[in-house]
């Protein structure tokens, strides 16, 4: 395989881990397991109100940095970085 | 005149002198920094310009009010017009820079080879940008007729002049440092009433924390004090879901799709210098906008309990001598009952108000959902200046929003059909000039819709969403990611997609919204597996995915030099023009 087929198949491969917690705080805590996650509270919030509304937001701002500070990484390691 | 009026004035007028004066400042002199501000825009700033022209006058003023009537079934805007930034960061903000051309239909028609497939793309920009900007324009002339106290038209008026000296004279270089500038504006004027109300609410400055903490003077959580008092007076309890799930996963999942999908925020990545900026600015452009979006629950929820509060303070029954005068409400009472937008009946004839969920004892017929967040300063008595300052904040947001979806439709007219398709030949000059005609004719079609704004201007929201999400994401994806897609897959994919979508929408809001031509009743009961139109974007964005990938399939791989294009801009070295093929 060469370079950069090896360097895209790391890129789809943190791509679907990113997207699979982006799938798990929004559609999962805040949709299909709201109910379940509403016993638990923060303070005065229910859990599974609180990723709807706040905690998945945050959780997508970090995983855009978090996938661009990976990504960096990953143009260095097989040397494909901009001039 | 009053103190308020005058204070309006003069805030108002000073943020328009700052974004004339950077007007001038930025003017752009190629058709480079028309198009993409030549490509110099830091990724900080760059995010900072994508949140402003992203938050329009629906986020400012619409949303917090959807979630103070809808609760928790309105989490959908939040998560669905946030989390497609995450597909935007990673599935097309980094390699449509790599490509380094300057408009989407442009990409759609190099990399599937086809006139064909960018006129296409270039019919749902049109569609999807122009239905958008007929809801800014509105923003902006209530905003004016408000708050300045003049009529509907010379507010609409007004607005277009400005948008008109920044978007004309500047092109994107111009229309990015007033974004930046509007950003500052709304921000601020979004957060410091949130801040006020949060304190005098619980004590807590940050309303997000407010939110979750308890209310001042009692110990109970805020949020279980907002379900007690709805539940009491009739209404759903605000943390409760009311609508059905599977409308919810997929309103969510159309509204991200479709945000990833809408060419005025796509062409923001295009103007950073590099690959890397692309990742992040996406970062920095959430930053921006996640202040907002976690502000808005602080807002919805306080403000329908301030309402709430300040009109039915009484319990209910068959004594309401305790209830609000009609004869003794607030000024803002008075002065939104002016506009139509709220509306009292005395049903009972006691002369005082009563306002509950019972349809038949509820005496206030119309809260218009639009007014919560400009009243809301003035429900909590807050100073004037602040009051003030919500007014230039919700005209920063739509103009703002306005003037990138201006410069989507001019570049595209441009770009991809003048210059693309009619008058290959035209030089940088001419085309700029053309630009700047289209810009100006972009701003008078806005202008007249506003105006005489289609019956159906709150509906076609869903459209815009549909349009991208259905055709402009998935054909972007795939000729990224499936380089086996060629012209046919992906032309087929995306009529099947806009299609499917289109009929979807039109069956059940009317042919092109015409009333009386819908085909159903635009109810759960009517919608194929209760699928709303609105939510149905992401199932034509599926039958897209779905014919593209077949019909590719079983016809011929693209050629050489496309599939060369496609690993050229999965890798970031070698940014600038891609190789002429």
């Amino acid at each position: 395989m060469t370079n950069a087929q090896q360097y895209w198949q790391a890129n789809i491969r943190l791509v679907i881990g990113c997207l699979i917690v982006w799938f798990i705080v929004s559609y999962g805590c805040g949709i299909l397991f709201v109910h379940q996650l509403n016993a638990v509270r923060i303070g005065g919030y229910q859990l599974g109100f609180w990723f709807a509304q706040q905690g998945s937001i945050y959780t997508f701002v970090v995983l855009i940095f978090f996938y661009a500070g990976r990504m960096n990484q990953l143009d260095r390691k097989f040397n494909v970085e901009e001039d | 005149m009053s103190d308020l009026q005058l204070m309006t004035y003069f805030v108002v007028g000073a943020t328009f002198v700052l974004y004339i004066f950077i007007a001038i400042k930025a003017r752009a002199s190629t058709t480079g920094e028309f198009y993409v501000a030549g490509k110099g825009v830091h990724p900080v700033l760059n995010g900072m310009a994508t949140g402003a022209d992203w938050m329009s006058a629906a986020s400012f003023i619409s949303m917090a009010g959807l979630i103070a009537f809808k609760g928790y079934d309105a989490s959908v805007y939040l998560m669905g017009w946030t989390g497609g930034y995450c597909l935007l960061a990673m599935l097309l903000a980094p390699y449509l820079r790599k490509y380094g051309k300057y408009t989407v239909p442009e990409f759609i028609g190099d990399r599937y080879y086809s006139q064909f497939a960018r006129v296409v793309a270039v019919i749902c920009l049109i569609v999807a940008s122009l239905t958008y900007v007929i809801g800014q324009m509105k923003g902006i002339g209530v905003a004016f007729s408000r708050f300045l106290e003049i009529p509907f038209n010379y507010g609409l008026f007004i607005g277009m002049g400005i948008v008109f000296i920044y978007a004309v004279l500047g092109g994107m270089k111009g229309v990015t440092y007033t974004q930046i500038a509007q950003y500052c504006v709304l921000i601020f004027a979004y957060t410091v009433p949130a801040i006020f109300i949060s304190l005098q609410l619980t004590g807590n400055p940050i309303p997000q924390i407010g939110l979750g903490s308890t209310m001042t003077g009692n110990d109970m959580y805020m949020l279980d004090k907002l379900d007690l008092v709805l539940k009491d007076l009739g209404f759903a309890a605000y943390t409760a879901q009311k609508g059905s799930t599977i409308n919810m996963f997929l309103l969510t999942l159309s509204l991200m799709i479709g945000t990833a999908g809408l060419p005025h925020v796509i062409t923001r990545f295009f103007t950073v210098p590099k690959v890397k900026d692309a990742r992040s600015s996406a970062g920095w452009a959430l930053v921006f906008i996640a202040i907002l979006y976690t502000t808005a629950p602080a807002v919805g929820a306080m403000a329908r309990f301030n309402l709430m509060e300040t009109i039915q303070a009484d319990s209910i029954g068959s004594d309401t001598s305790q209830n609000l005068e009609y004869d003794k409400r607030p000024s803002w009472f008075i002065n939104w009952e002016k506009t139509g937008l709220l509306k009292f009946e005395d049903k009972n004839g006691d002369g005082r108000i009563q306002y509950v969920g019972d349809k038949a004892a509820n005496e206030m017929v119309k809260v218009d959902r639009d007014i919560m967040v400009l009243a809301n300063p003035e429900i909590a008595k807050l100073p004037n200046w602040v009051i003030a300052l919500v007014a230039a904040g919700g005209i920063a947001a739509a103009l703002s929003t306005a003037a990138g979806l201006l410069l989507a439709i001019s570049s595209a007219i441009s770009h991809d059909i003048i210059k693309g398709i009619i008058a290959k030949n035209i030089d940088d000059k001419t085309e700029l000039k053309a630009g700047r005609i289209a810009m100006a004719g972009a701003i008078g079609v806005a202008g007249y819709l506003g105006l005489h704004p289609p019956g159906f201007a709150a509906q076609v929201v869903a459209l815009a969403f549909g349009l991208a999400a259905s055709s402009i994401f998935p054909a972007l994806m795939m000729g990224i990611f499936v380089k086996r897609v060629n012209n046919i897959g992906a032309v087929c994919g995306m009529l099947a997609g806009l299609g499917t979508t289109l009929v979807y929408i039109f069956w059940f809001k009317g042919w092109l919204f015409l009333p009386g031509t819908a085909m159903a009743p635009d109810n759960a009961a009517h919608w194929l597996l209760g699928i709303s139109p609105g939510s149905f974007g992401a199932v034509g964005a599926a039958i897209n995915f779905a014919v593209a990938l077949t019909v590719s399939g079983l016809t011929k791989p693209p050629p050489e030099h496309i599939q060369e294009l496609v690993e050229h801009i999965r890798i970031p070295s070698g940014v600038g023009a891609p190789q002429e093929h």
